[in-house]
């Protein structure tokens, strides 16, 4: 049996489509934050799966993959800043109770 | 043809890396769906190994799961009570989800599989990329190489830092 591509790429896809699930049926904050970062990671599998296969000996989507994940960890502190600020002003993290801004 | 020791490598990483993350949305405690990330972060890491890219699976241990799941640890130990589970979820809400999630893995599974030929190609030999060569790539500016995103990365993390103690400081 050979590991093709596509045995790398099915868990990846797997692992988006619990990322939509997650993001859209969660209510709290920080699991939504959560949800995204699965998306964001089956997206890096992809990125290495892709250069290992079809361009080895280059280091496009390696380097591509450092970058994505620099950027999900300063994503990351930025939100969860911003989360803490809520729960301080409104004592809840819960997206349907944050309509302070509508009215 | 692969070895049946890496055989077995690939399975244990495949099933884990679906199982976990699958809990990880499903799990009703916030707490254990960190935990859950963790172990999907994990085994993510163990694909770069894998796939012989070393210094990326040492990045993501050291970055995620050693940075963004403390990070999100010490979050939902702030705004939450740790025994504390979410309510039930609305069928309507869960539905709508599942609707999503199925049709995001038909549509992509869908473009993976018309192009089977290509996604069937076997793993070409490759000499793992050295610290050398990834220390050039980063410090050049030549074709190839990537001194400005990497400068840009750095203006980016200081705006994060300053951004995060504005945003989070208590007036």
């Amino acid at each position: 049996m050979d590991i093709t591509m596509i045995y790398y790429l099915v868990p990846a896809l797997i692992m988006f489509c619990c990322g939509v699930y997650g993001f859209i049926t969660r209510r709290n904050m920080i699991a939504m934050l959560i949800s995204l970062e699965l998306m964001l990671n089956a997206v890096d599998i992809n990125f290495v799966v892709f250069n290992r296969y079809l361009f080895p000996g280059q280091m496009e989507g390696m380097f591509f993959t450092l970058f994505a994940i620099a950027i999900a960890a300063a994503e990351t502190a930025i939100s969860i800043a911003i989360i803490i600020n809520v729960y301080r002003s409104v004592k809840n993290v819960k997206v349907d109770d944050l309509t302070e801004m509508k009215n | 043809m692969e070895s049946v020791g890496s055989i077995i490598m690939y399975l244990i990483i495949a099933l884990s890396i679906i199982v976990f993350s699958v809990l990880t949305v499903t799990s009703r405690k916030i707490l254990r769906a960190a935990t859950y990330l963790l172990f999907t972060l994990f085994a993510t890491a163990a694909l770069y190994f894998k796939l012989d890219y070393e210094f990326l699976g040492a990045v993501q241990i050291a970055v995620y799961a050693g940075g963004i799941v403390v990070l999100f640890v010490f979050a939902i130990l702030l705004t939450s009570h740790p025994g504390h589970s979410s309510e039930r979820l609305v069928s309507k809400k869960r539905a709508l989800g599942f609707v999503a999630g199925v049709a995001t893995l038909l549509v992509a599974g869908y473009a993976l599989l018309s192009r089977c030929c290509m996604a069937m190609t076997s793993l070409p030999e490759m000499s793992n990329p050295t610290m050398k060569q990834i220390g050039e790539a980063m410090m050049g500016t030549g074709e190839g190489q990537y001194l400005l995103p990497f400068e840009a990365i750095s203006v980016l993390l200081l705006a994060c830092i300053i951004g995060g103690v504005v945003v989070a400081r208590k007036r």
